[in-house]
């Protein structure tokens, strides 16, 4: 039996009710949607995906570059079972392991590491990467790798240069100033109307330097150069 | 008996008896309880005070006449609207914001929604909350109470949707330093109104005197104010009580712009429940919510969205509060 | 078809159809989801816009072209498997072309799968209709779309950023206006967007009538 539809816009369709189609066919049609639907996005996948890693690298050089004041090359440390190795070992979650970079210039000089971090800004998670020397303890800078805060005014720990300028050489733990610092290295001047973002950037660098700088300094003690 | 003596036969609908207060005569004796308000704003802030209060005022005006419906300038609603809003406003925020606040008020708070009587939200926190929401740094940027007379308090002059030009002494507001730098202010200081602030925020007696005199005569429900203040008091002190970090009831009660929400916003007509019921649940939970905002909030005050979400659920409170019919049963049942 | 003769005027309608009368977005109220959540710049709506018009397009074609051959019972199912695979595609095509974009509107990419308007143009009409018919008609509606996107995008990033696809409009001391790329900032867009369309339609009755 079939029932015919009518509908504004088309021709009359035909459409088959529920008893007339065998089992086997409805499964046949969604194995084959199925089947075409997986090997289309595969095809997609492997053509898109070295551009899409190739970005995210490019993202990550960039910032570890900013961080560390142009170095002339970086090592990657990978941390497992809480130490610092230089290659990551084989496995399935090895991309997920937290990662410092140790910078070097041109005269093999070790300039200091950057990691990243994230925590809770104002409003989503504000992830970091931090730049800092593991020996003075002394911060380098830092560059917001991904934010959510209020555009136009906690986004400005992104925009506002003065706001990032000034964590170059301070001094972890930092506490947050309004108004001018007194000088103290670890004081940092929070941005006007966005307090939460800027205390939150601050938290981030301290927990961050203080949960990485030991991890750096026992690599390098162990022989590393 | 001749035709011509027989009276006609008048027939009309209720009501049939009428007050003596036209929509306009309330009107501009609420208004005129705004003056002694506006001079306490200018002692403490000088001519920058009228300036914010003329330009949010004239904004209002300028909309209803465009926009508003023939004839409703006259009934003082719109003026009143600007006047309220330049009150919530800082004295140094730039004329621009201000009248583009009196604007938004009237267009999106008033007349999209058919004009006075027909808005769900009061027009003049609606401005503010738009101006909060559009300029957070301006309208947070609290002038030093003294100084000249004539010393403008910020880039008044900025031209319009530029950014104002930081010129001004700046101090934080008393709810402000006790959210973010734990420190209090002296009650006499509160009282007086000769702290940092909103324009209407520092004159809580003189604002106190206009609600009395308008409860007085019959121009704003006494209910509501009430219901706000006594659960303002009873609540911060129960929280006093429990951390006597958390700040005082006194304190509470004269800080902010508390004083000036609840006389004048609060008790809208337009915006508040029509029983008398209503009006009390209205009013506490205005207060509650000021309370739970400047404590536990991320803001330092709250009175602006405390009133407005009340405004919100008004038609709820009309709905559950609705009197006994003579001869029924509540719930509907004869 | 008689080649060379004009197309038939089914086409042309199908098309114009969802720019104008039945545009999803101002008068059928479909898709509010990424109307509201990435409107705050302009670049932002054209390639959700865009995006979405990809997968109107695909899956409109896929879903004309089986339409023959897909049983009733899981003609939602079949549906729902095209349009998540022409998102999937979308996302990776963005992800590897523009990742500045393709970050911005993050989880909103994926979510174009749970956009009514997809599944409301594949069940309403491109399972009913000759393929042409159903491009012409996912063409219609995704540059319908993709308009209103813009519309929107643009007043918002003009007011809250002072710019038009990054380019600063008004010089240094503009001072934005945050609320516009706030989500309030949408709502309040989309509302103005329709006040206007709704004066515009009652100006054209009143002139309609005032010729009558």
């Amino acid at each position: 039996m079939t029932v015919v539809h009518q509908h504004q816009h088309g021709a009359p369709v035909a459409v088959t009710p529920g008893k007339a189609t065998p089992t086997w066919r409805l499964l046949v049609t969604l194995a084959v949607a199925g089947g075409l639907s997986g090997w289309l996005v595969v095809t997609v996948y492997q053509i898109t995906r070295p551009a899409v890693e190739r970005y995210a690298a490019q993202r990550v050089a960039g910032a570890v570059r900013e961080v560390l004041e142009r170095p002339a090359r970086w090592d990657t440390l990978y941390l497992v079972n809480g130490a610092l190795v230089s290659k990551a070992p084989a496995g399935p979650n090895a991309q997920e392991l937290p990662i410092a970079y140790v910078g070097y210039d041109a005269t093999g000089k070790r300039i200091g590491a950057a990691v990243t971090a994230a925590e809770p800004g104002f409003q989503e998670l504000l992830t970091l990467m931090i730049g800092f020397d593991p020996e003075s303890g002394a911060l380098l800078g830092f560059k917001v790798l991904d934010e959510k805060e209020t555009p136009g005014l906690g986004d400005k720990i992104e925009t506002d240069s003065s706001f990032r300028t000034q964590f170059a050489d301070r001094l972890p733990p930092l506490t947050g100033v309004k108004g001018h610092p007194g000088g103290n290295r670890n004081e940092v001047q929070t941005i006007t109307g966005a307090t939460i973002s800027s205390r939150a950037v601050i938290r981030i660098v301290n927990h961050a330097v203080a949960k990485w700088r030991p991890l750096l300094q026992a690599y390098h003690a162990g022989g590393a150069p | 008996m001749s035709a011509a003596v027989a009276p006609a036969l008048v027939v009309t609908a209720s009501p049939h008896v009428r007050s003596q207060d036209s929509t306009p005569r309330i009107m501009w004796n609420v208004a005129a309880t705004l003056v002694p308000i506006i001079v306490a704003a200018t002692w403490f802030f000088g001519v920058s005070s009228l300036l914010v209060i003329a330009a949010a005022t004239a904004g209002a005006l300028a909309t209803e006449r465009a926009f508003g419906r023939g004839g409703t300038l006259a009934d003082g609603s719109a003026a009143i609207t600007g006047m309220l809003l330049g009150l919530t406003l800082p004295a140094g925020l730039s004329l621009w914001m201000a009248a583009l606040g009196g604007a938004f008020g009237i267009g999106f708070g008033k007349v999209v929604w058919g004009g006075l009587g027909q808005n769900v939200f009061n027009p003049a926190l609606l401005g503010r909350a738009f101006l909060q929401a559009a300029f957070p740094v301006a309208i947070t940027t609290w002038p030093t109470v003294g100084g000249r007379f004539w010393t403008l308090k910020g880039d008044l002059f900025a031209l319009p949707f530029t950014h104002p030009l930081p010129d001004a002494i700046t101090s934080a507001t008393p709810l402000g330093l006790l959210k973010f730098e734990g420190k209090g202010t002296a009650i006499e200081q509160l009282i007086l109104g000769n702290t940092s602030g909103s324009l209407g925020e520092t004159a809580a007696l003189v604002i106190l005197a206009g609600g009395i005199y308008l409860a007085w005569r019959g121009y704003l429900n006494w209910r509501i104010p009430a219901a706000v203040l006594l659960t303002v008091i009873v609540f911060s002190a129960i929280v006093h009580a429990v951390d006597a970090h958390r700040p005082d009831p006194l304190f509470m009660l004269f800080s902010g712009g508390l004083m000036l929400g609840t006389v004048y916003m609060a008790t809208d007509p337009v915006t508040s429940p029509v029983t008398n019921r209503g009006r009390w649940v209205f009013g506490a939970g205005v207060g509650v919510l000021v309370v739970v905002i400047r404590i536990w909030g991320g803001l330092p005050e709250g009175v602006m969205y405390a009133i407005l979400f009340m405004n919100a659920l008004v038609p709820f409170i009309n709905r559950a509060t609705q009197p006994r019919l003579f001869g029924t049963r509540l719930g509907g049942a004869t | 078809m008689v080649p060379g003769a004009p197309p038939p005027a089914t086409v042309i309608a199908d098309m114009w159809r969802g720019i104008g009368r039945e545009n999803p977005v101002l008068v059928q109220f479909l898709g509010m989801c990424p109307t509201m959540a990435v409107t705050n710049t302009l670049a932002n709506g054209i390639a959700m816009g865009a995006a979405t018009t990809f997968v109107l397009v695909g899956s409109g074609l896929f879903v004309s072209l089986f339409r023959k051959y897909i049983a009733h019972e899981v003609r939602i199912t079949s549906y729902i498997l095209i349009i998540a695979t022409f998102v999937t595609l979308a996302d990776m095509i963005l992800a590897a072309t523009f990742p500045a974009i393709s970050k911005a509107l993050g989880p909103f990419m994926p979510l174009i799968v749970a956009n009514c308007l997809l599944l409301g143009r594949a069940e309403a009409f491109a399972a009913k209709v000759a393929v042409h018919r159903a491009v012409a008609d996912g063409l219609g509606m995704g540059l319908g779309f993709t308009l209103s996107l813009s519309l929107l995008s643009a007043l918002r990033e003009t007011l809250g950023h002072g710019s038009l696809l990054g380019h600063p409009l008004f010089g240094p001391r503009f001072e934005p206006w945050v609320f516009m790329v706030m989500p309030p900032g949408g709502f309040f867009a989309l509302g103005v967007a329709l006040l206007a369309l709704a004066w515009i339609v009652e100006l054209r009755r009143r002139r309609v009538r005032a010729v009558a």
